[in-house]
Order: C-alpha cells, then sequence, then structure tokens
C-alpha cells in the first residue's frame, strides 16, 4: 500500500502542525498551486516554489538539518518498500522471545529477483508509532534480523536494510534479554555474512541500535539524513551538562551525509527531491531503487566480496602513532 | 575496632583507582573501615566484602601476569581528533581534554596491548583503564583492540581482554561508533582462525564496548559486582519513568540472565586464565 504525500501530510495534520518554520513560506506556495486556476498561474506559481525551496534548503544550520531528519512527515521504511519492492512479505519472530514490531523484516522481490529485507519501521500516526516503539528495537528485533540475514545467505538472497532509529530501546526488559549482546552478535554476523548487504539511512540512524542491522557493503544515506554516535542534545547534556547547547553539538558531530561520506563512515548520499524526501516520496524511492539496481549489477559483475567489507569497516577510525 | 577513633580514614567514593595505603578508608560498599594496605594486598578488593576497586593497568597487569613477562605493543598510538572537535562558544577542545588525560593518567589512551605470559602460557592481551576519558571507545580503542587480535591470530595465541568503559567517545562521532563494528571485526577474524579468545568485564562496561568485542568472547568472565550492560540506568530512568530494580545490571544480573560464564574474583582470576590458556591451546 503507497501511501501519497497527501496522505503523510493529512495523517500528520490531525495531530500537530508537522512543518517547520523554514518551510511555511513553501508549504503556502505549495498550497496556492494546488488551487491555481489556470496554467499561466500555476506554472509561475512552481517557478516560485522551486526557488524558494532551493533557497530555503540551501542555507540551513546544522540543527536545521537534524530537524529535516526528523521531519514527522519523512517517509518511512513501508512508504520506500511499497515503492521499491514488486512484493514484500513480512516475516515474524526471532524464534525464541517474540516479534519485535520496531524492526521487521521479510522477503521481497525488486525487478523480478528474491531479496531479504530488514529495517526498522518508525510509524506514521501516532498510533503506528506506539505499537512500533519509534523503531526502536529490543533484542528480540535484532534475533529476527539475524535469523533472516542467515536465511539470506543459505539461499544467496541479497540484503537490503533500511535504517531509521533514534537508538536501541533502553529499558529493563531488553537489557534483561540482552541488547548488548544481541548487537553484538549482529555486527559479527553482518560482516561474516557470505551475500550481499546494502544498507540505507533513510532519517536518524542512532548510536548501536542503528549499527547493529547498517553494516552493508555499500551504505547509503538519503541527502537529509543523519547518522549519529548519540543524538546531539544528549551530547550537549554529557559533555556540557546543557541541553540547549544542541545547535553546538549538532554541529560539531559532523552527521550530516556528506561529512560522513567524507570520512568514509558512508559509501553513497542518495541526494532527494527538492524540500527533502517527503516532499516526493515517489522522487526518493526512484534514487533508491536505481542505487539498489546499480547495486546488485555490480555484486552480479563479482565487485563483491565478504572481505570487502570486513576491510572497509577495519579501516574506519583515524589515529597518529608517533 | 579502637584504633578508628585515632586514625584519620577517608571516603574512596569517586576516585578513580587506587586505595591509598597506611590510610584507613571507608568501603564504598560495605561502609566498614578498612586498612588500605590490606585492600592493596587483596588487589584492591575489601578484605570484608569483596567489593572490588578500579585498578589502573599497570597494576592489573602487574598482578595478573607473570613477573616480568609483559611487552607492550603499539605503544604510540594517540587521538587524531578526526572531527576537529573544538567549540570555541563553550572553550571546548577534544584535542585538549586529550593531552589533559595524557597528563593526569600517564598513558596515551583508555587501552594498553601486548604480549604477556599467566603461569608461562604465552597470550595476547588487551587491557582498558577507566581513568582515561571513562574508557571510551575512539579510534584509538578501537585500533589496538582490533591490532591485539591480529597479533594473537599471526602468533597463535589466545587473546584475553580486559574491557571497561563508560560509553561511546563522542568527540570522535560517528567514526566512533563505527570502531563498535570495527571490533566486531576483529572477533569474527579471531574465530575464523580458531583462536580462543576471554573476555573480562569490569567495572563498568556499558554501551558501544559491551554492545561489541567484550560480549563476544568465547567465554566471558566478569569481575563481582561490575555494572554492566548496554543503556545506561539513568537514560533508562529517564526514558521510561520508572524506577531501577535492585542490583540492575551488575555482574550478577547478567550472569542469571546468562550473558556470563562465570563470575571470577580479581583474586582468582590468573589461576582460572590460567587454565583456560592451558586447556584452550591453540594448535
Ligand atoms: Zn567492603
Amino acid at each position: 500500500m503507497k501511501r501519497s504525500s497527501i496522505e503523510l501530510v493529512d495523517n500528520a495534520r490531525s495531530t500537530v502542525d508537522p512543518w517547520l518554520p523554514f518551510e511555511k513560506r513553501s508549504v503556502e506556495l505549495e498550497t496556492r498551486l494546488r488551487m491555481a486556476a489556470t496554467e499561466d498561474e500555476r506554472e509561475a506559481l512552481q517557478r516560485e516554489l522551486d526557488a524558494e525551496l532551493k533557497r530555503a534548503f540551501s542555507s540551513l544550520t546544522p540543527w536545521q538539518r537534524v530537524q529535516v531528519a526528523r521531519h514527522p512527515l519523512r517517509p518511512r521504511m513501508l512508504d520506500y518498500t511499497s515503492r521499491v519492492l514488486d512484493d514484500f512479505i513480512e516475516l515474524h519472530g526471532d524464534r525464541a522471545v517474540g516479534d519485535d514490531p520496531a524492526l521487521i523484516g521479510g522477503l521481497g522481490r525488486f525487478e523480478g529477483r528474491t531479496v531479504v529485507v530488514v529495517g526498522n519501521q518508525k510509524g506514521v500516526s501516532t498510533d503506528e508509532r506506539l505499537r512500533r516503539n519509534f523503531g526502536m528495537a529490543h533484542p528480540e528485533g535484532y534475533r529476527k534480523a539475524l535469523r533472516l540475514f542467515r536465511l539470506a545467505e543459505r539461499f544467496g538472497y541479497p540484503v537490503i536494510t533500511f535504517v531509521d532509529t533514534p537508538a536501541a530501546h533502553p529499558g529493563i526488559e531488553a537489557e534483561q534479554r540482552g541488547q548488548g549482546p544481541a548487537i553484538a552478535e549482529n555486527l559479527r554476523a553482518m560482516l561474516a555474512l557470505k551475500t550481499p548487504v546494502y544498507s540505507v539511512v533513510l532519517a536518524e540512524g542512532g548510536s548501536g541500535g542503528a549499527l547493529g542491522v547498517a553494516l552493508g557493503d555499500v551504505v547509503a544515506m538519503f541527502e537529509w539524513s543523519i547518522y549519529v554516535i548519540c543524538p546531539p542534545e544528549r551530547c550537549a547534556e554529557i559533555l556540557w551538562r546543557d541541553a540547549d547547547r544542541k545547535e553546538l553539538a549538532a554541529s560539531a558531530l559532523r552527521i550530516t551525509a556528506e561529512s560522513l561520506r567524507s570520512l568514509g563512515v558512508i559509501d553513497e548520499v542518495l541526494p532527494e527531491p527538492p524540500g527533502g524526501a517527503h516532499r516526493d516520496p515517489d522522487g526518493a524511492a526512484n534514487t533508491l531503487r536505481i542505487h539498489i539496481r546499480k547495486f546488485l549489477e555490480g555484486c552480479d559483475t563479482n565487485q563483491w566480496s565478504p572481505r570487502k567489507r570486513q576491510e572497509k569497516f577495519r579501516a574506519m577510525g583515524q589515529w597518529l602513532e608517533g | 575496632m579502637a584504633f578508628l577513633r585515632r586514625r584519620r580514614f577517608i571516603s574512596v567514593v569517586g576516585r578513580k583507582s587506587g586505595v591509598p595505603e597506611g590510610l584507613w578508608i571507608k568501603c564504598p560498599a560495605c561502609k566498614k573501615a578498612v586498612y588500605g594496605t590490606d585492600v592493596k594486598d587483596h588487589q584492591e578488593v575489601c578484605p570484608q566484602c569483596n567489593y572490588h576497586h578500579r585498578v589502573s593497568v599497570w597494576q592489573r597487569i602487574e598482578w595478573l601476569l607473570d613477573p616480568g613477562s609483559f611487552t607492550e605493543t603499539h605503544p604510540n598510538l594517540i587521538s587524531a581528533d578526526p572531527l576537529g572537535f573544538t567549540i570555541k562558544e563553550v572553550a571546548y577542545s577534544y584535542a585538549q581534554k586529550v593531552t589533559e588525560y595524557q597528563k593526569r593518567t600517564g598513558l596515551k589512551e583508555a587501552i594498553i596491548t601486548g604480549f604477556g605470559a599467566i603461569e608461562g602460557e604465552r597470550t595476547a592481551f588487551s587491557f582498558m583503564d577507566f581513568s582515561f576519558a571513562g574508557a571510551s571507545m575512539g579510534s584509538v580503542v578501537g585500533e589496538k583492540f582490533c591490532r591485539a587480535a591480529d597479533d594473537a591470530i599471526r602468533e597463535r595465541v589466545p587473546l584475553v581482554s580486559f574491557a571497561t568503559s563508560g560509553g561511546a567517545r563522542m568527540q570522535e562521532g560517528t567514526l566512533g561508533l563505527m570502531q563498535m563494528a570495527k571490533t566486531a571485526d576483529a572477533v569474527r577474524a579471531l574465530n575464523e582462525a580458531a583462536i580462543p579468545y576471554i573476555s573480562v568485564l569490569t567495572n563498568p562496561t556499558t554501551g558501544g564496548v559491551y554492545a561489541s568485542f567484550a560480549s563476544l568472547g568465547d567465554i566471558v568472565l566478569a569481575e563481582p559486582g561490575a555494572e554492566i550492560g548496554f543503556a545506561g540506568k539513568r537514560l533508562i530512568e529517564g526514558a521510561l519513568k520508572v524506577s531501577i530494580p535492585e542490583g540492575f545490571q551488575t555482574s550478577e544480573y547478567q550472569f542469571a540472565n546468562g550473558f556470563v560464564d562465570a563470575i571470577v574474583s580479581r583474586t582468582e582470576m590468573r589461576a582460572l586464565l590460567a587454565k583456560f590458556l592451558r586447556y584452550m591451546k591453540p594448535q
């Protein structure tokens, strides 16, 4: 089921005004554009809107970029799977404790081939967000993911992972059932996996909770997504006992897609439609489809091996040796 | 304990490591007054209640390994401040913090690696030290752990790691996060080479270190009463507005939940490790 951008908007409108301050003018133009009576009027408004989106999104501060990544209207995993895959059959349960609705997965068909899909579904409506724990997984989520990775390896299916979580769930039961060991186990398993893995950060990738499903041969980030070791507000709280200094932390942590590509943490940046993926989920999904296709074609021609993946992650980090 | 009235005693709560000798201290666990030298003689374990004080890495090496057997490897790795994490508005500089930690601790980073022996069994070691930046994991910790693992594989000797960590090295950002993947890969390589890896969890082992190499040992041991867990207690309390049950995230709790093979007192660690190293000697 595809949700159109209008549905996305209506859904979020039912709760609170989802728009960010620097989007107000664009939203106004978008509304006028929808009601435009003549072709001339439409064209003029479209030009004005294009210019306005370009202007508004070309000078965002690091904190505003965090806000875009956390935009309530941002497309979620299932918005992409419904557009990018021909079919998706969700599989449930970790075979030990239960099923985690925050970290989901299953079999998919991508352009006529079988793939395994795993990722965080953060939820759209308030109900869904609560039910899915805002995409924050428990250990059983990571163990379900591991089971699906192994299934993929067994049959030689490529894996596509969607990363969209602020963190692994911080909770008593999660600790009791081994949140740390579950994530650790996934890291080791993903690095050893003898099948190709493509990982894409959709919105906010947060700490070990994100990393636990994000060790792709290629790790991509959407242009306006962020990938953090800890949220900027928490970083500010820990370092300076002042969460209000989040803007300073957001800037210093270098969490944007292009910064992380230059640091070698990720491999590619997926450009978003003007004004962000939430304005045009179809356009964003199309970009993702093209990149996944390119990745799978590369794997078919043997530009892929677990060893390369291992070496890539081994090389991460910067130090001096005197 | 009449002498208590005569002698001054100090609290060791909040001390990073090292119990003062020749003084009476109040044990932070049992609250009893104990003579510092007695604690020191028990490898900084309270003789009254078995509370394990934090120890520095060099002290641990002295107590654990055969005398004079330790040779440090990769001693000159230091943080490169990859993000240029300097924030003028709050006068904060990561590079300067690192220098401060180096001066205060005499260590270059939160980890020491090397080769040594326990009861004659040659072994690769990795030791973390909480007094350096709360033993947070940045690029140097990640790289040195990986090198220790690779050294173990090359020389076909087991790897023994003593982990401790208060959390993430935030000042290295997402690159710091990636050290979890990197160190997990080092364990993968150990596993594929059939080189035994014994991971000892000490107080505290939390966050990214716990969610990567520290919990991936073929054998996972813990010192008694250590704090072991992924998400911090305060974070959980804050996020869930619940109160944390007594004994949550202790070694004993993780043992009861099945994540630790054995809880081993510091004074018994050497003898037990010696057995593992003998029984599991790589072929
Ligand atoms: Zn005591």
